[in-house]
């Protein structure tokens, strides 16, 4: 038995699984916290796949930025003490269309890709002890950050353009929230406010 | 450790494996317990000093060293009470998710050259990505209690945290940024030597960055000053105060976990880690020995230099803790986003240009000394020497066939690069001396 595959479906059930618990869960905050430990084990998957940058980017952005924001905006507007949300029946429909067609395009590429096909016992023994030792650290992240400023390897020709494109709209949203978030000027001098009360 | 099971004790390669694991697990599991009762009772006797009492004083003999043991007899025996409205399934998971979330950040952090739960090429950014998650058993804690007091406590800790990460990662940024690599074992053989290689005296950018770390790692692991989430004179405990016996302790277990791991963290990053001030393993021969002893020795010996530095930083946490009073949440987001971010932004430029203008170090400055050279070269890096070796080794090799000259200069580069490696990683283990001999091979 190969701990490789062992922990590969214990992520993958895992992921899938908190993955459902989101969808039929009612309370928002739960549907969160289903959401981390679904996306938790997502980047236990990038890890067991080597791509340690990867991972953690994926525990940092999501779980450590955007699901406590999104925690965090729950406590700020809610209402009552619990927040449920009961899904209509337009709802469904929309949801099944977008996630079954996104379904319709990963389904064959997953399935184009060799590996998924069965090998040859010798081979899958050879892979076995292979990942039983220990393997070194690629650097990994060396070959993301190189592709981002656009330095050509072979498989790729650099991601420069998109990189900047993405940056530029980022700062943009930046500045959008900043000024929203601002400290609205008074429109009449503070004494005049009081007078009136 | 596992090439020794299979190989002198022939046992098969998965239970080796499962062995190795489980040993990295009890030895993390218990540095954080047995840690966490040392820095309780610490975190008394300073207090009582620095308040003019003694602390605790009768409870096992001298010192009242037996007091957290008692507490925590005490704290298992307590009932654990759980409010009326609260969601049963969070409030009783928050506690295990601080815990987890601090014990996994420890997986990928070394205490001596080789001495890591899991080597990891983009270590540092583990390490806070991880710590950042945190933050969720808080929020969720103080979210599922169905109480104001801790409601309010829950919604400053998210505030808190999700503004501190941004100068803190700025700052772990720039020791990463001199030494080429995230990989934090390599970060420490960086330092190797004399205490003028650490990284806080490599120019005065740095020695200010470590001081921005410290507010940051403060923050971020929610001690006072900044403590809002459970400001006891506010918010009665913040967000544990539906909390009681084993599950609050945990609590208390995650945040010494947590101090300790930004210590350590701090410690390999400016600190030089498990290199001390005085290179004394590598003075008494310890490194340059073939024995599997003589490396033990050498890493028992740096696993003691970084387990002081980090309990100095913790003491020095405590310190702050009893000295300063806590911060109002408007001052601990204008110290985060008007001082800290734009200070932490300012030195990574300046280092920035200091090392691309290839300014002296103080660890350069310095005659070679006996121990800082190995085969009769100096140990540290030479003005203006081009360090990214692997950049220049990509951007060739597309157009191989048109520069013939470029790669030979390549190829000089890399080798430079290599013998130099080999240098600084005198003090290695066996591992790490393979990964970085076929470092150039990868390249």
């Amino acid at each position: 038995m190969a701990w490789h595959a062992l922990f590969f479906y214990f992520f993958a059930i895992l992921a899938c699984g908190f993955a459902l618990a989101v969808v039929f869960a009612a309370n928002v905050v739960r549907m969160a916290f289903y959401l981390i430990l679904s996306l938790g084990a997502t980047a236990g998957l990038f890890f067991l796949a080597g791509a340690e940058f990867v991972g953690s980017m994926q525990l940092m952005m999501y779980v450590g930025g955007t699901l406590v924001l999104l925690v965090f905006g729950v406590m700020l507007t809610a209402q009552g003490p619990w927040v449920s949300i009961r899904t209509s029946g337009g709802d469904w429909v929309l949801a099944a269309l977008v996630g079954g067609s996104l379904l319709a395009v990963l389904v064959p590429t997953v399935l184009r890709i060799d590996a998924a096909a069965p090998q040859p016992t010798a081979a899958k023994e050879k892979v076995a002890s292979e990942t039983a030792v220990p393997v070194p650290a690629q650097p990994t992240a060396t070959r993301i950050g190189l592709g981002l400023v656009g330095v050509p390897t072979a498989d790729h020709s650099g991601y420069l353009l998109p990189f900047e494109a993405i940056s530029i709209h980022l700062l943009v949203v930046l500045v959008g929230a900043a000024y929203l978030a601002r400290a609205k000027r008074r429109a009449k001098p503070l004494a005049a406010e009081e007078d009136e009360l | 450790m596992t090439h020794f099971l299979i190989e002198t004790l022939g046992f098969p390669p998965t239970l080796a494996g499962l062995v190795v694991a489980l040993w990295a697990c009890f030895l993390l599991l218990n540095l954080i317990a047995a840690g966490a009762l040392f820095f309780i009772w610490l975190e008394r006797k300073v207090a009582g000093r620095i308040q003019d009492r003694l602390g605790p004083t009768r409870v096992g003999g001298k010192f009242g060293w037996l007091q957290t043991l008692a507490d925590g007899i005490k704290l298992i025996g307590k009932e654990d009470l759980m409010p009326k409205g609260a969601d049963g399934l969070l409030f009783k998971l928050a506690p295990y998710i601080s815990f987890c979330a601090s014990l996994s950040a420890f997986i990928a952090l070394p205490f001596a050259s080789g001495w890591v739960g899991l080597e990891m090429n983009a270590a540092v950014f583990f390490v806070l990505a991880v710590l950042g998650l945190e933050v969720f058993g808080v929020i969720l804690a103080g979210y599922s209690s169905a109480s104001k007091w801790s409601l309010f406590g829950a919604m400053r800790e998210a505030a808190q945290v999700v503004s501190y990460e941004v100068p803190l990662g700025l700052c772990a940024m720039i020791p990463v940024l001199i030494a080429g690599s995230m990989d934090l074992t390599k970060i420490g053989n960086l330092q190797a030597g004399w205490f003028t290689n650490w990284y806080v005296l490599h120019d005065p950018f740095t020695f200010i960055t470590f001081w921005v770390y410290f507010t940051c790692a403060t923050a971020s692991v929610n001690r006072a000053p900044f403590d809002l989430a459970e400001a006891e004179s506010e918010l009665v405990a913040g967000f544990h105060t539906e909390y009681s016996g084993l599950r609050w302790s945990y609590f208390f277990m995650a945040e010494y976990g947590s101090m300790l791991l930004v210590s350590g963290l701090g410690a390999v990053l400016f600190f030089g880690g498990w290199n001390g001030p005085i290179p004394i393993a590598s003075i008494l021969g310890l490194t340059n020995s073939d024995s599997g002893w003589a490396y033990f020795a050498a890493n028992l010996l740096g696993t003691l230099g970084f387990l002081t530095k980090a309990l100095l930083g913790v003491t020095l946490m405590m310190w702050v803790r009893w000295t300063l009073p806590r911060l109002r949440i408007d001052q601990v987001i204008t110290t985060c986003w008007k001082y800290c971010t734009p200070i932490a932004a300012v030195m990574f430029t300046g280092v920035i240009f200091w090392q691309a203008l290839g300014i002296p170090t103080l660890g350069d400055l310095l005659p070679p000394r006996s121990s800082r050279t190995v085969d009769g070269k100096a140990v540290g890096r030479r003005p203006g020497e081009v360090r990214e070796a692997w950049m220049s080794a990509v951007v060739s090799k597309p157009q191989r066939g048109a520069a013939e000259q470029k790669t030979a200069d390549t190829s000089a580069v890399t080798e430079n690069q290599s013998a130099r490696d080999g240098q600084h990683d005198s003090t290695d283990t066996q591992p790490a001396v393979q990964s970085t001999s076929a470092a150039p091979s990868n390249k």
